[in-house]
């Protein structure tokens, strides 16, 4: 790793003169400091947002739930309230990475990192959720840009994210097996203005998928996505999937997400 | 930059530049070589330690992230006497290592998910060590020794 120098404020306006003049905030670093090491990010300071009280916690909030930026995978994965209201978004921070990774990692990192294959960026996007910054809200519709680029201006910085409930949601992961990153993975949300798919892994960044939406907001069941085109076009294709596979993979997934909303 | 942490029960500072790794600190600063350096990209879990009470990936967190924690490694395990840990004796009992590189790890993940778990089934206890690989035994021993040595931490 190069040098850098490292901070730790006690407050968010601490945090944010830091941000503001250039330093590099650190969730867990589980992305960013294993980045650093391979000298792919090379950050003149870190600061450490671990003692910052205004990015932690979790409440209720009318219909829906607030999740501090700081919230690390493993405190969303096992908050009792956020799981009764929002099983499908407890569930998969359950399956981030591995457990040691879920002690570290938090959802303004990797929501913030925005990679193509993270699992939480599809929950925002399908829930409908509102990432709250220290400058404004924006709409998950707005805020994922395609891979690693999102609508964060330089110096902001994610506070919270705000999670409506969903009638029904759920999420369906088809890890790839050494990264334990997704290789499809499928959040679908049923709501009262109707459904919204957010996939992951298959793209160039999460994205919605108006097919999958419309057959499950005429019928939320698995059978009904049978029918439905999945364009291989803008697809990844590496080593671990072809493009051709990911789109099978993407209606496997949905329809297993269906059937675990429905359960 | 100084870091004061607690580490296996005893009260540290360190000064360490700020790049420094948790894993470094340990084994360089401090001499506890049992934490393993495995695959240095946070994958293999060989330098799992916890920390307040999480199993953690030392090779992937700062030693800077580590002020005011209670580290414990895999030498903080053993009793006084120098008697094994009910899980140490397990992996030994039950055969849970060949060639023993990732056994510190192995051995702190599983101390750890039995304390989060305690009644963790077989399927449990696979899903739990996810972060730990073995390429030797195919983990068929190494789940039996994390039931045996579940069952003893009861006891």
């Amino acid at each position: 790793m190069y040098t850098f120098t490292y901070e730790r404020p006690t407050s968010l306006q601490q945090a944010l003169a830091l941000i503001d003049a250039g330093g590099q905030a650190l969730g867990g670093g589980q992305t960013l400091l294993a980045s650093m090491k391979q000298r792919l990010h090379n950050p003149e300071q870190l600061v450490d947002l671990s003692q910052v009280p205004e990015l932690q916690g979790i409440r209720q909030q009318g219909n829906a739930w607030v999740v501090g930026a700081f919230c690390r995978h493993q405190d969303v994965a096992s908050h009792a309230g956020l799981k009764a209201a929002l099983p499908g978004l407890a569930h998969l921070a359950e399956g981030i990475g591995d457990r040691q990774v879920r002690a570290m990692g938090t959802l303004g990192g990797s929501v913030a990192n925005n990679d193509p294959a993270a699992c939480y960026p599809s929950a925002v996007l399908a829930l409908g959720a509102t990432v709250h910054t220290n400058q404004r809200s924006i709409a998950a519709d707005d805020f994922f840009q395609g891979l690693y680029t999102t609508a964060l201006d330089a110096g902001e910085l994610i506070t919270a994210i705000e999670f409506p409930v969903a009638q029904r949601a759920a999420y369906a992961k088809f890890k790839q097996p050494a990264s334990r990153f997704a290789l499809v993975g499928v959040f679908v949300a049923q709501t009262a203005s109707g459904v919204r798919v957010a996939i992951t892994g298959a793209g160039n960044g999460v994205f919605r998928h108006a097919g999958l939406e419309a057959a499950l907001s005429q019928s939320f069941t698995p059978e009904a996505v049978e029918q439905v085109v999945i364009d291989d076009q803008d697809l990844n294709g590496d080593l671990h999937a072809s493009a051709q596979y990911r789109a099978h993979l993407i209606k496997v997934q949905t329809q297993r997400a269906v059937q675990q909303a429905l359960a | 930059m100084q870091t004061t942490f607690t580490v296996n029960g005893k009260n540290v500072t360190l000064e360490a530049a700020p790049n420094t790794l948790l894993v470094q600190a340990l084994r360089e600063q401090m001499q506890l070589t049992g934490t393993h350096v495995g695959c240095d990209t946070a994958q293999c879990g060989a330098c799992t330690v916890l920390m307040n009470g999480n199993a953690i990936k030392s090779c992937n967190v700062l030693l800077a992230q580590a002020q005011g924690a209670q580290i414990t490694t895999i030498e903080g395990l053993a009793n006084a006497d120098g008697s094994m840990h009910p899980m140490q004796e397990a992996f030994k009992n039950c055969h849970g290592l060949q060639c023993g590189f990732c056994t510190p790890g192995m051995v702190m993940s599983a101390v750890n998910l039995c304390a989060q778990k305690p009644e963790a089934s077989t399927q449990d206890i696979r899903h739990m060590l996810e972060g730990n690989l073995c390429r030797c035994t195919g983990y068929q021993n190494i789940v039996v020794a994390v039931q045996q040595g579940a069952a003893a931490m009861k006891a």
